[in-house]
């Protein structure tokens, strides 16, 4: 099949729908589809061979923070260039209501044209004056996806018509394997009996963490607990946020058994999920799917989960990793205590995390991807320019 | 110096063009609408007579045991005999058959070991997820339609044509989890 992907910011700047496209392009490419991705890219950039520049996007004021879009008639021309040349069966365009490439493209296209929505916000101050603009240009979508049920309730709401729910994939052998981080043990996979390790374990977070949603207050309150029963017990945190105002909410006994790395490279990440003994991940809510959760289920990290719905459904109804109340700080301290003493049990919850993110992975998000394709292809026709024979 | 009524002409004209103009784009945008719908039905027609298909072949394939077969079978032939009338309710029995046969006890794993199962347990899964997909985009197609026909443009001019009110498409789709 010929896809044509559309991504609607800078290619080179990290972003999770820049993320997404990529690993779906490069899974849809395993699958040995034809791939061409259209995109705005600085000058310089390098660029994969699937990879077309449509110009550099701007900087601007968009819906009350600075994004850098691609508009303007040098774009347009370049995208329905693209179009035309490439004759795709399936146009496949992400975040088709930002004023970008996105956009462009469903103006320029004309045929089986499947959309992707990424955002999610309560409030638009815009759309009720954006929405006839956009209406005419989603109206030609023939196939929505949403990535999370945020997404799509946005979507209902403020844009109206449905979507189906395909969420992000995981690129889970991006994180099978890593080195621990350096001055970290790492996980004790060798069964140990419990007592018997010289450096009592190591608990980890990893998450927002000035947002209480993250839920990083009910591990500290948690640790608070442990950390006096457990002396060797250390807590690895890592995310953005402010490092000094997380050390200074940890008691002072136990603050040089808190390393609080902050913002951690993508690398450096792989390696925190390779350095704890248990992951936790005490979310308080609002989370539609928890991709923090799949990436150390891909790394192997036994888990300890909040019983969130989300999380209940990702790690199987426990099966997959431990889970405790939410919000429960003592229920989280005991479990993580039964965890730490039980080497077989985290052996085990590794091994099981392993096999239940492979739902997740995605090469099963790209089927799921092909599927909506082939619904919405039409034999003997591809994608043509708007208002050309269409 | 023009006289006075030229000026009243002009405006006049001006606005019938304006007006014709908005018109024939509204007309253009409700028929682009009419097209999406039937392009939509067509898919969701294919889609499901697909899963019957398939159904129909798991039915045959000797995979599965004999009764099994039958509700198989018999439940992919009345979703695809089914009239207009009866077929949403044929097509959810279906997709609630599916599921029941699925959820067997070790069904997956019995089936998988056999020659030929996994494939058709793939197909089986393809098919089902279509269906879900084909229905949605189908009904949000109707949705957008509707909504554009009730403005009061439309209802007031005869912009819709002959193109029959567009129903949703409601059944049972929940595919069968493996």
């Amino acid at each position: 099949m010929r896809v044509g992907i559309v991504c609607p910011y800078t290619w080179n700047v990290p972003g999770g729908v820049q993320q997404h496209v990529r690993d779906l392009a490069e899974a849809l490419i395993g699958y040995g589809h034809h791939v061409s991705v259209i995109t705005p890219a600085d000058d310089d950039a390098r660029l994969p061979e699937y990879v077309v520049s449509a110009g550099r996007a701007v900087p601007v004021p968009y819906n009350g923070s600075v994004a850098r879009l691609a508009f303007g008639f040098l774009s347009a021309s370049r995208v329905r260039r693209w179009i035309h040349e490439n004759a795709f069966d399936v146009l496949h365009v992400h975040e088709p209501a930002a004023p970008s490439l996105g956009l462009l493209a469903c103006w320029a296209a004309d045929g089986p044209i499947v959309g992707t929505f990424h955002a999610s916000y309560t409030k638009s101050r815009v759309v009720s004056v954006t929405a006839p603009i956009l209406q005419s240009a989603l109206e030609k979508i023939t196939g929505r996806i949403a990535v999370s049920e945020a997404a799509r309730k946005t979507l209902v709401e403020h844009l109206g018509g449905d979507a189906v729910l395909i969420p992000n994939g995981v690129a889970t052998e991006r994180y099978a394997m890593a080195e621990p981080l350096p001055g970290w043990p790492g996980r004790d996979t060798t069964g140990t009996a419990p007592g018997a390790r010289a450096d009592g374990g190591v608990l980890g977070f990893l998450g927002r963490m000035d947002e209480p949603r993250k839920g990083l207050q009910v591990l500290l309150r948690a640790f608070e607990i442990l950390g006096p029963q457990r002396p060797g017990l250390r807590l690895l945190v890592a995310g953005p946020g402010d490092a000094d105002d997380v050390v200074a909410r940890v008691s002072p006994a136990l603050r040089d058994r808190v390393v609080v790395l902050g913002m951690v490279s993508e690398a450096d990440k792989v390696r925190a999920y390779h350095s704890v003994d248990v992951f936790v991940a005490p979310n308080t809510g609002g989370e539609s799917f928890g991709i923090v959760l799949a990436e150390a289920m891909s790394a192997g990290a036994p888990i300890l989960a909040s019983d969130i719905e989300a999380f209940d459904r990702v790690l199987l109804g426990g099966r997959a990793g431990a889970l405790f109340p939410v919000g429960d700080a003592a229920a989280l301290a005991a479990s993580a205590g039964e965890l730490l003493d039980d080497p077989a049990r985290r052996k085990q919850l590794s091994a099981e995390a392993r096999a239940a993110v492979r739902r997740y992975d995605w090469s099963a998000v790209a089927r799921d991807v092909l599927r909506v394709y082939e619904t919405v292809a039409l034999p003997g026709r591809t994608v043509v320019e708007s208002g050309r024979g269409a | 110096m023009l006289p006075d009524w030229i000026y009243d002409v002009v405006f006049v004209v001006a606005v019938v063009f304006l007006v014709g103009v908005y018109v024939s784009r509204r007309a253009t945008r409700l028929d682009r609408l009419h097209v999406r719908v039937e392009t939509a039905r067509a898919a969701l027609d294919a889609a499901l007579v697909r899963r019957a298909a398939v159904a129909l072949e798991l039915a045959a394939s000797r995979l599965l045991d004999p009764a099994t077969s039958l509700v198989l079978a018999t439940a992919a032939h009345e979703a695809r005999t089914a009239d207009a009338e009866s077929r949403e309710f044929a097509e959810s029995d279906l997709s609630r058959a599916l599921r029941a046969v699925v959820d067997q006890p070790d069904f997956t794993a019995t089936v998988s070991a056999r020659p030929e199962g996994e494939a058709v347990l793939e197909e089986l899964a393809a098919a089902s997820a279509k269906v879900v997909y084909a229905r949605s985009f189908y009904n949000d197609a109707v949705a957008s339609a509707r909504t554009a026909r009730r403005k009061l443009l439309i209802r007031v001019l005869p912009l819709a044509g002959r193109a029959a009110w567009p129903g949703f498409f409601e059944i049972d789709d929940d595919p069968p989890r493996p």
